[in-house]
């Protein structure tokens, strides 16, 4: 029986892929859209909340979660399999503060989780994680870091990037819009995570979920009503930006 | 007093004190840092072995640990520290601090309690958190603190130490206090001896101060006194 499962699931293809890692990956791309943005003082995670079922409670669905204080994340991808991710993670956070006496550094977590993956990737029966996550926080030193793990256990540092559905589209708004004047305050970043997320997102701020961290603050998950306020706000920009261009044409 | 002591000293009672054997090391930490300063003779029952012992082993140029107890199980234990320090570097890209270091050593030996090890140690160093000194010992005792000695000539030491210790000493007082120290415990201590070894943790590493015979310091610290 236990000679089954001695055969790895995850093998080479003859032209050197890993087909169980692309189609996890093909997982991802069907998972919700996440944008993360790294801004001076604060790091900003936003995700396209699926439209909720109406006896549904809302809160039993977030998709972004806190690792540690200072740490936390968003993902794309099968919502089971970020919950072992996630609780794995948040075991080894604490387990590193007890061994070394400091909080994770965002790049350890990270590590942790792409080595978690990869391990998934080169065992026996067992299958890849089929998730991209985007990981934020602040490390000791007070240096804002923005991460991403996709499920071949590969991650990178980034400015800011999406990950899951119409991931490419909000990819291509930010490398337009990602500036430093873009991100000089706190709430420009917000907004230019929420312009991202509204490329993509169907009926505006009601499907938005957005989480940020300030420096030396915990996670704070901002309440619809916040949300709604800076989406007027944004469309207030657009129409007045709008009405520029067209009195520039004009004369 | 006297029959509660006794139950300690019982041999082969289960409530046997195990005293740190042979040694006399210090530490302390001051404004300029931490001063470490340790004997070196090492003994085996009466017998000397050698005098010329290094009971300080560098595990980096930030971090250094100090020896007392039983010399293979000190040596081979904090190499094995000196170890995963490396590969913590190596992995982290940055050096590893100094409560990560003492707690790592501490978790190793609380692994092997109650099986005989016999070590009692001072790691000492400067991190981004400022100048660190914790004694770990075999028990999985682990302090931080400012001032520690350990050895059978722990207590001489600490009447020197604590008399003239205060954090705004200067250097070239400091030096002379760690020295001292030592060497009135090598004077009244028959387990330690041999020469001073002292170090001083500085923000950019350790530098090994001197090395003075004991011998030479009893002469120095006579004509002191004339």
């Amino acid at each position: 029986m236990a000679a089954r499962y001695d055969r790895a699931i995850t093998v080479f293809s003859p032209d050197g892929h890993l087909f169980q890692v692309e189609y996890a990956q093909e997982a991802v791309k069907k998972g919700s859209t996440a944008v993360g943005i790294r801004g001076k003082d604060i790091v900003v995670l936003g995700v396209e909340k699926k439209s909720v079922a109406k006896l549904q409670e809302e809160r039993t669905v977030r998709k972004i979660c806190a690792l540690d204080e200072h740490v936390c994340m968003a993902f794309a991808g099968l919502t089971a399999d970020a919950r072992i991710v996630i609780n794995r993670a948040r075991v080894e956070c604490q387990s590193h503060r007890l061994t070394v006496e400091d909080p994770v550094t965002v790049e350890y977590i990270t590590r942790y989780i792409a080595t978690l993956k990869q391990r998934y990737t080169q065992s026996n029966g067992r299958r890849p994680f089929g998730i991209s996550a985007l990981i934020v926080g602040f490390d000791y030193d007070g240096t804002p870091r923005l991460y991403q793990t996709d499920p071949s256990g590969t991650y990178h540092a980034w400015k800011s990037n999406a990950i899951g559905r119409s991931a490419k589209t909000v990819r291509e708004f930010l490398e337009k819009n990602y500036t430093e004047e873009a991100i000089a305050t706190d709430n420009d970043a917000i907004k230019l995570a929420i312009k991202a997320l509204l490329e993509v997102v169907q009926s505006g701020g009601k499907n938005i979920e957005l989480a940020v961290i300030r420096r030396s603050q915990p996670l704070k998950i901002l309440e619809s009503k916040e949300i709604e306020t800076l989406v007027a706000e944004i469309e207030k920009e657009k129409e007045e930006e709008a009405e520029k261009k067209k009195q520039k044409k004009a004369t | 007093p006297s029959k509660f002591m006794n139950r300690f000293s019982e041999k082969d009672g289960k409530l046997k004190l195990q005293f740190n054997h042979g040694t006399t090391t210090l530490a302390f930490k001051f404004q300029h840092g931490v001063i470490v300063a340790v004997d070196s003779r090492c003994t085996a029952g009466k017998y000397i072995d050698t005098q010329y012992f290094k009971k300080v082993i560098e595990i980096n140029p930030y971090l250094l640990g100090t020896m007392s107890g039983s010399a293979a199980d000190c040596v081979y234990w904090e190499r094995v520290l000196a170890q995963h320090c490396r590969i913590y570097k190596l992995r982290n890209k940055e050096q590893i601090t100094v409560s990560a270091a003492s707690k790592l050593l501490s978790n190793m030996l609380a692994g092997y309690r109650g099986m005989g090890l016999s070590i009692g140690s001072m790691i000492c160093g400067w991190d981004k958190k400022g100048p660190g000194l914790y004694y770990v010992d075999e028990n999985g005792t682990r302090l931080s603190g400012n001032m520690f000695s350990t050895g059978s000539g722990h207590s001489y030491a600490y009447g020197v130490m604590d008399s003239g210790h205060r954090y705004d000493l200067t250097l070239p007082e400091a030096y002379d206090l760690a020295q001292r120290a030592i060497y009135h415990a090598t004077h009244r201590d028959a387990y330690s001896g041999g020469t001073v070894n002292m170090y001083h943790v500085k923000q950019d590493g350790w530098i090994k101060v001197s090395q003075e015979d004991v011998g030479e310091l009893y002469q120095k610290y006579l004509k002191e006194r004339q």
